[in-house]
């Protein structure tokens, strides 16, 4: 295999493993949010994800062409294997903490489906052409939650603030890169998220202060995901997730 | 009768729908709020023992399809409680009403769903009950019911055909898939069949109901439908029946099949299944922990109304 197929191989991996955490993340709602179009949406924000993880687990399954399909990347991968950001696998939380995650990564997805659209790679490309409008409706809503709870009553500011303050140390490294990506990002494939931090903190910061909420400073960071170095997170939800596919060895579902 | 009585029974007996402005007895709104709000409660508890699995989901596919299928609960739970809204009564009174006992909700959510066929046999065999009974109701007096229906209906065939297919892919899987197929359809069939109520002698709200047209078959002739569709799904499964009684009646047209355990029908009714206190447990808990994020809107919108206002003058 090529340098550049393998690095794409990796690359994709990495962008499935992304949403199908923060996909299985959102899925905890189901039944337990604050009211009943509420689980809906959660519903809807949460089939996206599983969705776009489907296609970059294919396109890997594709590329890595050794007889393993979507669910072997899913399903059979243990927690240090999976290189996904570490803000997707933070536990749910309460309602503020889970809307200030997804503000999160909206912007973040709202600043680099564009540049990956671009891709010379034209499978990541159409992946990035799908998720774009998803992601717009997304942000949409994110932005509306994180508006109303941090301008809302004494207690979701409060709520909210702590939750941008939790999740903010984990945010730096949305925007590394490493070898892999770098090797992608100068043929035109990836994406170099080390340019995308600016745009992004612009618009954090412009919907957390219309909140009224204060952006955090800069001083802490805690980083590891894409080298498969997780929080203690990751380790129970994929044991749930990967409990009924792993007990019946090679079967169809 | 009054001439407005005359006139709604004229309306019914001429198979026209009745809608929300129009006059009717006050006894045909509380039987419609009953049943309606009833049936909304079922979709929005329903989301838990099929919820209990999105997060277990054994591949990708199935993971969004369940997830799909449990929207679209949700989706009928709100289009149900704003057709009951339309009686005049209130989201929030219901919602309490659930919560505190004097709204009921189908009984089958109060089992458990214990393995991830129990999914299967939801869709298949729950849901499937579910349209036998929905598909009569597309024909129910009252309008914004009847139209709910009809939408309904639509989308709980696609459920049931996936619950079904989720059934044929253990059922024709490894063994230990097979007998988890079975073991599903062991627990879930007679509940399932305990859906369509009571015997309609024991039914106390079915006479009125059925003259009014709200109900448009007894409960009795539903079941029996249901129990004559799904023999021939169990033989295609390549599954036991779990009645053993189950046997085709030449003279009648239909299945013969074994009496219900109605003393079990009855005491889950009461609320005392396997599941009914950790059910509405956990709705008055979403909803309790809920109540700050619903003050938040409230709030915001109040300093938004404010912010216009002072704009304004």
């Amino acid at each position: 295999m090529s340098d550049i197929k393998a690095a794409t191989l990796e690359y994709a991996t990495r962008l499935g493993d992304d949403s199908v955490v923060l996909g299985h993340r959102i899925s905890e709602w189901v039944s337990y949010g604050p009211f009943l179009e509420e689980d809906i949406a959660y519903g809807n924000v949460s089939l996206d994800y599983i969705g776009r993880a489907r296609m970059f687990y294919t396109y890997a399954a594709e590329l890595a062409d050794d007889g393993r399909d979507e669910d072997d990347f899913a399903f059979m991968r243990n927690d240090r294997e999976y290189r996904n950001l570490l803000l997707m696998e933070m536990p749910k939380g309460d309602f503020a903490y889970s809307q200030v995650r997804q503000l999160f990564a909206d912007v973040y997805y709202t600043v680099l489906l564009p540049e990956l659209l671009q891709s010379k790679d034209e499978t990541l490309s159409a992946i990035a052409a799908k998720a774009i409008k998803e992601t717009k409706y997304h942000l949409r809503r994110s932005r509306d939650w994180v508006l109303r709870l941090g301008d809302g009553t004494e207690e979701s500011h409060k709520r909210t603030q702590k939750a941008v303050d939790q999740l903010w140390g984990y945010t730096h490294e949305l925007f590394d890169m490493d070898e892999t990506e770098q090797l992608l990002a100068d043929e035109g494939i990836g994406v170099d998220v080390s340019k995308l931090r600016d745009a992004w903190f612009k618009m954090v910061s412009d919907i957390l202060t219309e909140a009224t909420l204060t952006v955090p400073e800069d001083s802490w960071a805690v980083r590891g995901g894409r080298t498969g170095y997780h929080t203690e997170n990751l380790g129970h939800m994929l044991t749930e997730m990967q409990i009924v596919h792993r007990s019946h060895p090679g079967c169809k579902w | 009768m009054t001439p407005e009585e005359q006139n709604f029974m004229r309306k019914i007996e001429n198979e026209e729908k009745i809608e929300p402005k129009d006059w009717m007895p006050e006894e045909y709104r509380k039987n419609l709020i009953r049943q309606i709000s009833q049936h909304a409660h079922s979709e929005v508890i329903g989301m838990q023992p099929e919820g209990n699995w999105i997060t277990r989901a054994p591949s990708l596919r199935r993971k969004a399809v369940l997830l799909s299928k449990v929207q679209d609960e949700a989706g009928h739970g709100l289009y149900l409680y704003s057709a009951c809204e339309t009686l005049g009564i209130s989201r929030s009174e219901m919602i309490e009403q659930l919560q505190t006992g004097k709204a009921k909700y189908s009984s089958i959510f109060n089992y458990p769903t214990l393995t991830w066929a129990d999914v299967g046999a939801i869709g298949w065999l729950v849901d499937g009950a579910a349209i036998v009974n929905q598909v009569s109701l597309q024909r129910t007096s009252y309008g914004p019911y009847s139209r709910g229906m009809i939408r309904i209906c639509k989308e709980e065939s696609f459920h049931q055909r996936q619950g079904y297919e989720a059934m044929l892919a253990l059922a024709k899987g490894s063994p230990d898939q097979k007998a988890m197929a079975q073991d599903a359809l062991n627990r879930f069939y007679w509940p399932a069949l305990m859906m369509f109520g009571p015997h309609d002698s024991e039914s106390a709200h079915s006479q009125k109901s059925m003259e009014w047209k709200i109900k448009r078959e007894t409960n009795d002739d539903l079941r029996q439908k249901f129990v004559d569709q799904t023999v021939k799904q169990i033989e295609v499964l390549g599954l036991e029946h779990p009645d053993k009684n189950i046997k085709w009646n030449e003279e009648r047209g239909h299945y013969d099949s074994s009496d219900l355990n109605w003393d079990e029908f009855w005491s889950v009714i009461a609320g005392n299944g396997h599941c009914n206190r950790q059910r509405i447990e956990h709705h008055v808990a979403a909803h309790d922990e809920g109540e700050w994020v619903r003050d938040a809107i409230t709030a915001y919108n109040e300093k938004k109304r404010v912010k216009k206002a002072q704009n304004a003058a």
